[in-house]
């Protein structure tokens, strides 16, 4: 063996490769699994029964799809522009799974003298990664609608490049604020950051989880990741209603369905982040049987939730018109999320003596965002508030 | 040793893709080809231990400054084949001549070896970084170059400022902000999208309000 292939760690790279496939079989299984639990979930709060035929409670249903939609004619506009038409649902899933690449589905184990994380990568920038990843979602998009070449699918595009990249920022002020309060980009330090607990008496059984010490840029990221995924309310790229499909309307066959998986994989990410900065990560009580196994099981346990308020906020709230969207998002997001950078700033910034300080001011900017992200919405939207609102065309 | 490899993976791609960018005749395929050139640079960036400026360079030109330029295609409709008829007398042979200039140049100095290191470049990861990347860069960006940088942003906010102002036409002459703060309760005139139907401008631009900013663009 010449010395150049002796140098290569060959377990390393073994390590690595099935890594990467166990991973992306676990979320591909999870992935089908979702798609069935939204249908029935909404089914059940319209009082419908859903899928119900294939397999035990429907459960196959999506692989019945997913072979109907591969057998299905595929039709290409005339108009479209091929070489684009053919990049766009790839483009559209691919950021979705590569974002996915830094979550810490577990802490690190020890095989063969190596030191595993439960990831496929520990970048030392994750969550810029994940920021970059969300940044490229939007090509999808774009170029599908552009290429198919006719009218509702290019409306939907240019929707929704303006409104990604909106909320973009919002969805990034958010993030800097758990960096700031954490000291770190990688996602495995915020896991690590977050295992401590709260040192008030009768409150340390709970954990100091980034959901509690930074419940405003929680709720800034969960609204920005409902624009950023293209889901009810802000719906609008595909609002059928208006646009027949939006982008996706020339759509068909298998590339429909990548655009569909895209979709929920989109969802998923998002959770998953969510779960990792903001509710503990794949920490949890470890119970004395099937160790190892815990950390995915709380893992997966608290993604299912988010995702259960995905689909919730999904069967409950009507879609946002466009321009109280852009307004939502430029006039109540954005200035909300500066202003808490700002205060984590000065809270982080502040001597250990001042401890009462920090943790009063941190639940005083929490109710105080709380009110004024959720106050214009009770009180009817941001569109009513006395800022130059948008008194346009439709009267009221 | 692995930055050779993916040396010589990326280099071929980035160059045959920044040929593509240049002779694409359509705007929106050439677009692509850039993104594709900014991507192999940001995994050079990581292969030599920067792994900042690879998300950086992703997210700030392939995720933000390529998707405005393709959002500008899709709304001026530009996406057609543009006419290669040259418009300034000469330009090709000047383009010829430069070009030439710039090869010999270029040439003569790797030949000369002007501007290249002789010996080995030490290992960026040891003298550089110290194990973390990210603390490296901030520590030169806000110690060693803290007035340089601000003053860039500054810069940057003032021509996003003048930007602005260009663009935004007074009251009443039709301009893009006009359509926008229409009276209430006048329909707004039926066009395609990214089309400029030219509004009266009597009816138009009387409300005096400042249009949204989220409508207009």
């Amino acid at each position: 063996m010449s010395p150049v292939l002796a140098s290569i760690d060959w377990t390393a790279w073994l390590l690595l490769i099935v890594r990467v496939i166990v991973i992306f079989a676990l979320v591909m299984v999870y992935l089908v699994l979702v798609i069935w639990f939204e249908r029935k979930a909404v089914a059940d709060m319209q009082t419908r029964i859903g899928p119900n035929r294939a397999g035990p409670f429907g459960v196959l249903q999506t692989i019945a799809d997913g072979v109907k939609l591969l057998l299905k004619e595929e039709i290409i506009p005339e108009t479209a522009d091929l070489p684009v038409y053919l990049i766009a649902p790839l483009a559209s899933a691919v950021p979705a799974l590569l974002a996915f690449a830094v979550i810490p589905l577990g802490p690190s184990v020890t095989i063969a003298g190596h030191t595993v994380p439960f990831q496929i990568s520990d970048l030392s920038v994750g969550i810029l990664w994940i920021l970059a990843m969300a940044s490229l979602a939007v090509y999808g998009v774009v170029l599908a609608g552009w290429s198919s070449g006719t009218n509702y699918p290019l409306i939907g595009s240019v929707r929704s490049s303006a409104q990604m990249i909106s909320y973009e920022v919002g969805m990034g002020l958010g993030l800097v604020a758990v960096v700031l309060y954490a000291g770190t980009l990688t996602m495995s330090g915020i896991v690590a950051v977050q295992a401590r607990h709260f040192g008030v008496p009768g409150l340390t059984w709970l954990p100091k989880w980034n959901l509690f010490m930074q419940f405003p840029a929680f709720l800034i990221y969960v609204v920005a990741a409902f624009a950023e995924t293209n889901r009810p309310p802000f719906d609008l790229p595909e609002a059928e209603t208006e646009l027949v499909a939006g982008y996706h309307t020339e759509y068909s066959g298998m590339k429909f369905a990548m655009f569909y998986l895209a979709e929920y994989m989109h969802m998923i990410t998002v959770s998953s982040v969510a779960v990792t900065l903001f509710l503990g990560g794949w920490r949890g009580p470890i119970f004395p049987v099937v160790r190892w196994l815990w950390p995915l099981v709380w893992f997966v346990a608290k993604v299912t939730v988010m995702i259960f308020v995905f689909i919730w906020v999904r069967a409950t709230l009507p879609r946002m018109r466009y321009d109280k969207l852009m307004a939502f998002g430029w006039k109540v997001m954005i200035p909300i999320g500066l202003v808490w950078v700002l205060a984590t700033g000065g809270i982080v910034a502040l001597p250990p003596a001042y401890g009462a300080w920090r943790a009063g001011a941190i639940v005083g900017f929490g109710v105080l965002a709380l009110i004024l992200l959720l106050g214009p919405v009770i009180r009817g939207g941001p569109a009513r508030a006395p800022v130059e609102a948008p008194t346009r065309g439709v009267s009221g | 040793m692995p930055q050779l490899v993916l040396f010589w993976i990326l280099a071929p791609i980035s160059i045959v893709a920044a040929f593509g960018m240049v002779l694409a005749r359509n705007a929106v395929h050439s677009a692509l080809f850039l993104i594709v050139t900014f991507f192999s640079l940001a995994v050079a960036f990581l292969a030599l231990g920067s792994p900042f400026l690879f998300v950086v360079q992703i997210i700030v030109y392939a995720g933000a400054i390529m998707v405005l330029f393709l959002f500008v295609i899709m709304l001026l409709g530009v996406d057609r084949e543009e006419s290669m008829r040259e418009r300034i007398a000469g330009q090709r042979w000047m383009a010829l001549l430069l070009g030439l200039g710039l090869l010999a140049e270029v040439t003569a100095a790797v030949r000369l070896g002007i501007g290249i290191r002789t010996r080995a470049a030490g290992d960026f990861n040891v003298l550089v970084n110290h194990g973390d990347n990210v603390r490296a860069l901030a520590g030169v960006l806000f110690n060693g170059y803290f007035l340089p940088f601000e003053v860039t942003s500054v810069l940057l906010i003032v021509a996003a400022v003048g930007v602005i102002l260009h663009a935004r036409r007074r009251h009443g002459d039709g301009g893009p902000l006009d359509r926008a703060d229409a009276p209430p309760g006048e329909p707004l005139p039926l066009e395609e999208p990214g089309g400029s139907t030219p509004v009266d401008p009597e009816s138009a631009g009387v409300s005096g309000a400042a249009g949204p900013v989220g409508a207009a663009r």
